[in-house]
């Protein structure tokens, strides 16, 4: 038995030394867990309709379904809707899509399972997102002026670069790892060229709370989700502990 | 048959109603043969009294299918199969399964128990076929019940792939579109063959509205007349056992009953219960915990809308598939001028289609993997061994290390069933006992 385990191992580890999937551009950064927090939200919430809306859809979200977030409906009349929309209409933008191809080169994507589709082997949704949003930085070899290290040559301008401020990116030619006679252009740092209206903490908080946002609007029931999974598990473990004994009255007399 | 006055069913047990239900039922048993269906497929139906863990995989394949069949029909009231684009440019079968996810009532819960049942359905299929083949349950006389059950193996592979296509993301769409382009491959009626398939020149409404037909309706029908047979065919021959003990070769001279049987109920209904709320118990956990399952119950591509214009980096089928993914991927040789691909097609099919002949390969002089060499172990851990790393190499991109494992894991894939008929003689093998033990 011992040598047949040890031949599943060794079998299992040949096979699996052989997964060489090209991970993203950089290391993704972990997305702070903000899933708890209303007011971090919220203030996603607002980010993300402010700014993002503008372009992408979210079409299968309802505006009123933001009241879950712990907002009222006056609060969501009031702060969140662009004008003529009522609190029932889907989440939608003004941009149409032969419009956003001639501006972008793509039709902005719609971002209401973004926070899903993103995720990967190498992060969650989450984190690429979050780190997506934390490294545009100029281009002025690009149309739109803005590039990005985690997604080179994207179609999207830096929309929040108001917030984060003007940054360079500098690139170091390094030796590619696979053929030692090529080199590789690799990512080095961000150099800062105008600070925006927010310092890096408060930038990175603020991501933090808009991915918290598009993570919780990929799948609503999250929560609930996970808490009504809790009282089921429950009654399962009690309704195997019944048929457990029954069980075992039964067979009490087979030999 | 003559039909002779039948004796009225006497119900005991619920105190005062026990006079009105002996009435109604045999009111129904002089009409209908209740009596004698229970009987025979129930409390007279003798099971092998030593079943183990792996007998539990025939019943929670039953409990699954109807899982799947009940949340299917919820689904099917909600979910609409059309590949246009609503106004915001999503497709209409993609939005109606978020629409199910977010604004029908419990939908989430239906949706995510029939997603993590299908890849439950696999489990545990994969895991009673296992059982069938370490203990001989396939050899004489239950060859047609093995028969009967690789065809349910093969028309729930079909009902998956069908299934597959109607989230309508783009692992359903280039995953069709890989599959039906694989008979394209076919020489001469290649090209016209995919397009029949389709419908289209490309995957689209038409594919959508017929993979549909098949997955609510034609492929279920024929899988539960399927099951059906396989039952039928089972309760005719009675069960194998781990000893692989026939037990109605001894039975009580009085009464006829096979020593080492009891009847299914109440024993096995109830010993049942038990694999079934600790299967529910697991299946909750990935429900409402896990229901990705790491991307590999739910693809993480397919939450974005089929895109046919944009082709995915890598494209890979639901882990169920990836073992004869790779063996399709691994036939890289244009034998006799014909194009790999078709070969691999081959392959692909041969790997299932091989599961038939089974019964008539195995040649050894006893059934159950109690009884056989030790040689004849390490045979079964080989193959196995080489189905998980298919399974796995499948799920990945191709990559030149991966080829080669594939090629030899397919080689012993093959060599295992082709070489059956000799190796299953070879070595010395332990006396079969003449009762079962416990």
């Amino acid at each position: 038995m011992k040598k047949l385990l040890a031949f599943l191992v060794v079998s299992f580890g040949l096979a699996f030394g052989v997964s060489a999937a090209d991970g993203p551009a950089i290391p993704l950064d972990k997305a702070p867990n903000v899933s708890g927090d209303a007011t971090r939200l919220q203030h996603g919430a607002k980010l993300f309709i402010n700014h993002c809306l503008n372009c992408h859809g979210a079409s299968a979200m309802r505006y009123n379904r933001l009241m879950e977030l712990g907002l009222t409906e006056q609060q969501v009349k009031d702060n969140l809707l662009f004008t003529g929309e009522k609190v029932g209409d889907m989440m939608t933008t003004a941009l149409s899509r032969a419009d956003g191809k001639k501006f972008f080169g793509a039709v902005p994507p719609d971002l209401s399972l973004i926070a899903r589709s993103r995720s990967s082997h190498d992060g969650s949704g989450a984190d690429w997102l979050y780190t997506y949003l934390r490294t545009f930085y100029k281009d002025e070899a690009r149309d739109t002026g803005w590039n990005n290290v985690l997604f080179p040559n994207v179609g999207m301008p830096h929309v929040l670069y108001e917030y984060q401020g003007l940054r360079h990116a500098v690139f170091v030619d390094k030796k590619d790892p696979h053929d030692s006679s090529k080199t590789v252009r690799t990512f080095e740092r961000f150099e800062p060229v105008k600070p925006g209206s927010m310092n890096q903490t408060e930038y990175n908080e603020a991501m933090a709370n808009l991915v918290g946002f598009m993570q919780w609007m990929a799948e609503p029931i999250q929560t609930q989700r996970r808490q009504l999974g809790v009282f089921v598990l429950m009654f399962l473990g009690l309704l195997a502990a019944c048929a457990f004994w029954l069980n075992s009255t039964f067979w009490r007399d087979i030999h | 048959m003559a039909a002779g006055p039948k004796a009225p069913v006497a119900f005991e047990g619920l105190g005062k109603l026990d006079k009105p239900m002996s009435a109604a039922l045999t009111w129904v048993d002089t009409r209908f043969p209740l009596m004698a269906n229970w009987k025979a497929h129930l409390s007279e139906y003798y099971a092998p009294k030593n079943f183990n863990f792996w007998y539990f995989f025939g019943s929670l394949a039953m409990l699954v299918l109807v899982i799947q069949i009940v949340t299917g029909i919820f689904l099917v009231m909600h979910y609409k199969p059309d590949a246009n684009l609503n106004s915001a440019g999503i497709p209409i079968a993609f939005a109606s399964v978020e629409y199910i996810m977010r604004e029908v009532p419990w939908g989430w819960l239906v949706r995510y128990m029939h997603s993590t049942g299908a890849s439950a359905f696999f489990v545990i299929i994969y895991l009673h076929m296992f059982r069938g083949l370490i203990y001989g349950s396939y050899r004489k006389p239950r060859e047609l019940i093995w028969v009967f059950g690789v065809m349910i193996f093969l028309c729930l592979m079909a009902e998956a792939f069908f299934g597959y296509l109607l989230p309508w993301g783009q692992m359903s769409f280039w995953g069709a579109q890989v599959i039906v382009n694989l008979f394209a491959a076919i020489p001469i009626i290649g090209p016209d063959l995919a397009i029949w398939i389709r419908g289209d020149y490309v995957v689209g409404d038409a594919t959508l509205n017929r993979f549909f037909a098949f997955h609510v309706i034609a492929i279920p029908l024929v899988l539960l007349g399927l099951v059906a047979a396989h039952i039928l065919a089972l309760h005719e021959v009675g069960s194998n056992n781990p000893d692989g003990v026939e037990i109605n070769d001894r039975k009580d001279p009085k009464t006829g009953i096979p020593l080492d049987g009891i009847p299914f109920h109440p024993y096995y209904t109830v010993h049942d219960m038990v694999g079934v709320s600790v299967f529910l118990i697991i299946f909750s956990a990935i429900v409402f915990f896990a229901p990705e399952m790491g991307g590999y119950f739910l693809e993480y591509n397919n939450f974005i809308p089929a895109d046919p214009l944009k082709t995915p980096a890598h494209i890979a089928p639901v882990w169920y598939f990836t073992p004869y993914y790779s063996i399709l991927r691994a036939m890289v040789w244009n034998w006799f001028w014909i194009d790999a691909k078709v070969w691999g097609v081959v392959a692909m099919g041969a790997s299932n289609m091989i599961f038939f002949a089974l019964p008539w390969l195995d040649r050894s002089p006893v059934k159950s993997i109690r009884y056989r060499p030790s040689l004849h172990h390490w045979i079964y851990a080989a193959f196995v061994v080489c189905f998980f790393i298919l399974g796995y190499l499948g799920t990945l991109p191709p990559s030149f290390w991966g080829e080669k494992i594939s090629q030899v894991c397919t080689v012993i894939y093959f060599g295992f069933f082709v070489g059956m008929p000799w190796w299953s003689r070879w070595g010395q093998f332990k006396a079969v006992p003449d009762r079962v033990t416990m």
